[in-house]
């Protein structure tokens, strides 16, 4: 005997098959068209506003009840728990002198003391309780809850509306916009993949780079409503143009489609194996794009060669570089590399700020692998961020290259509101170089050496 | 979903360590997530490789002896306790803190911190700074910047001015009044936020 369909199945595929329906119309309605075209409806912003009133009531909501039941709150956006002294070695060292010795301050005080020590004890204790670059590698800490578990410090079951709110936005996050997001994900890769093949097999002319453009546009978009991405542009009118290099901060990979979705650029960067790399060669069909191989990364002349050939080729889009080299968590701006900088080209800076009241954006590698930080961002509420195209910057004579590169990194930061660092961004994985401990020994010999030499003079 | 106070219910004998040391349950808490964040690999301990990772610390001249300071005895791990007990020594002085005579030194007093201090010259734990100890101090402190000859002679210049039982080595008590004047409630401590 076979299986009868009862009529109760017939209409349960009925309505499957209806929900599908009106499932796919919406999203190609409201979103994926819109994407072709780079019109918004508004509807994002909306939400935006919507969320940031909740998560205001929720922290009135935990601070109000640890209050009444007298429990610690922890205060995760303190400055730290050491106030720092600006104070330079030299002046700490001549107060700590001044305070010990009776003797006459003369060049007689410049002369060794057993409490010199001192200075470097406390500065290394205070470094050990609290530094500026080792905190830059982990997330952000946040003033008010946004109703995500991962960023939270303070939850226990306060209040049953905050619990029921909280479920909610589980439900939401989830149940909702998780699936949307990955179904637009596949959707804008898969088209740019298939669509840059085909046009790969037009001939090289104008009629190729305009579809190219288009086509590459149309996909970054579909990207950053996959990600539910909110992005404001500011001064567009400095935007990059061909021959030029786009220097940003780096903060996540979506910096990349973030960027791309409103301008179109030359990516640069490793080929990759898997879908990275499938996505790579269809990408690099319909416009030159700069992919280099593994054993290329370490020639650097190689790499200074290619750059600079595609930035003299005015016909090719402009470069897109982080010259950071590694992802930082959005506080502050670390060392740029200077290989880009000593090309010579134009170099037009951008920077990237994430709110992140929405989403923690930066990718912290060594705790999560790549689809792990994908599905986590596509869980978040929403990817808000705010681009500044700043205006474009020349080497100047007599200038090295990295000057260059400090110049552009103290535009960006001020740009940003971020904190401008001299640290490395390698120092996530390697150790301090010793030039920096020189630093310090030069400077404290300096106070005693003079004095030495005095002394043998007279 | 954590709460505030399971942090503080993770860290064993916390009455104990807040009487010794004197910290307030919010710094042990934020000084706890420190220690976390230092701990890679979450064992539970720090070994001289963590301490390592902070940048800062790598630049300063003598930053290996700082690390040194924290496995005093020998040892090769760190646990919380002993963490947080050599970070006292860093607090301010307690001016209302009323001296009840039999009570143990507190661990930020002016003779504590002296103390400290005088460990981090003499790494032989004899009780005295040598004359070569402290050229070996000087030799981290300096490195590269003067030559052999004026890291003695600034050696034995310091002896001579602090040593006064003649036996060409500084004890506590001859660093202790060398230093008589200094001031190190204020020079051997961190300002706290609250």
């Amino acid at each position: 005997m076979g299986w009868f369909p009862s009529p109760f199945d017939n209409l349960l595929c009925m309505l499957l098959g209806i929900s599908f329906t009106v499932w796919f119309t919406l999203l190609l309605v409201f979103i994926i068209v819109p994407a072709i075209f780079g019109v918004s409806f508004g509807i994002r912003r909306l939400c935006m506003k919507t969320l940031i009133k909740i998560f205001e009531w929720a922290t009135l909501r935990i601070e109000r009840g640890a209050k009444e039941k007298k429990h610690l709150l922890y205060k995760p956006y303190t400055n730290g728990i050491i106030a720092k002294e600006p104070t330079s070695l030299e002046e700490e060292i001549k107060e700590i002198r001044r305070s010990g010795s009776s003797r006459d301050l003369g060049a007689a005080s410049q002369e060794f003391e057993l409490s010199d020590i001192f200075y470097f004890c406390r500065r290394g204790m205070e470094s050990i309780m609290d530094d500026e670059v080792t905190k830059r590698f982990s997330a952000e800490e946040l003033e008010s809850w946004n109703l995500l578990t991962r960023s939270n410090y303070n939850f226990q079951y306060i209040s049953l509306r905050l619990t029921v709110l909280w479920g909610l936005g589980v439900l939401i996050r989830y149940g909702f916009l998780l699936p949307l997001r990955v179904t637009l994900a596949f959707t804008g890769v898969g088209l740019l993949v298939v669509l840059t093949t085909l046009v790969g097999c037009l001939p090289n002319g104008r009629m190729k780079s305009f579809l190219s453009e288009k086509i590459h546009l149309m996909c970054y978009r579909i990207c950053v409503r996959a990600l539910t991405a909110i992005i404001t542009y500011h001064d567009s009118e400095n935007k990059p143009k061909n021959g030029g290099i786009c220097v940003a901060n780096h903060t996540s990979p979506i910096d990349v489609i973030i960027l791309a979705s409103d301008g179109c650029y030359a990516m640069v960067g490793q080929i990759h194996g898997g879908l990275m790399g499938v996505i790579q060669r269809a990408m690099v069909k319909a416009c030159p794009h700069i992919w280099f191989e593994r054993s290329e990364v370490k020639d650097r002349h190689l790499v200074a060669k290619r750059l600079s050939d595609h930035a003299e080729d005015k016909t090719k889009l402009p470069i897109l570089i982080f010259p950071e080299g590694t992802c930082i968590n959005n506080t502050s701006v670390m060392m740029f590399k200077k290989g880009s900088f000593e090309i010579g080209a134009t170099v037009y800076p951008v920077a990237i700020k994430y709110d992140p009241r929405f989403a923690e954006a930066f990718w912290n590698s060594s705790k999560f692998g790549m689809v792990n930080y994908l599905l986590r961002m596509m869980s978040s509420w929403a990817v808000v961020c705010s681009v500044w195209y700043l205006p474009p910057m020349h080497k100047e004579e007599g200038e090295d290259a990295v000057q260059f590169a400090n110049r552009v990194k103290a535009a960006i930061a001020r740009q940003g509101g971020l904190v401008d660092l001299l640290w490395d961004g390698g120092l996530k994985r390697d150790k301090v170089k010793d030039t920096f401990k020189e630093e310090q020994q030069k400077l404290y010999s300096k106070m005693l050496v003079g004095a030495q030499e005095d002394r043998s003079r007279s | 979903m954590g709460s505030s106070n399971s942090t503080l219910s993770k860290i064993p004998n916390l009455g104990r360590l807040i009487e010794e040391t004197g910290f307030t349950p919010a710094h042990i808490k934020r000084l706890y997530k420190r220690f976390q964040a230092l701990d890679k690999g979450n064992k539970g301990y720090l070994s001289p490789q963590d301490f390592g990772s902070v940048k800062e610390l790598a630049t300063n001249p003598i930053g290996d002896r700082i690390i040194g300071a924290f496995f005093s005895q020998g040892q090769e791990t760190v646990d919380f306790h002993s963490f947080v007990r050599i970070l006292a020594h860093f607090r301010p002085l307690d001016k209302n803190r009323a001296k009840r005579p039999d009570s143990p030194e507190p661990i930020n007093s002016r003779i504590s911190k002296l103390r400290f201090a005088f460990q981090l010259y003499d790494q032989d734990n004899d009780g005295k700074i040598s004359r070569d100890e402290l050229l070996q101090v000087l030799r981290t402190m300096l490195e590269m910047q003067v030559t052999e000859e004026q890291l003695e002679s600034i050696a034995d210049r310091t002896i001579q001015e602090a040593d006064l039982d003649g036996d060409n080595a500084i004890s506590f008590d001859e660093f202790r009044k060398s230093l008589e004047k200094v001031n190190i409630e204020h020079k051997m401590s961190s300002r706290f936020l609250h």
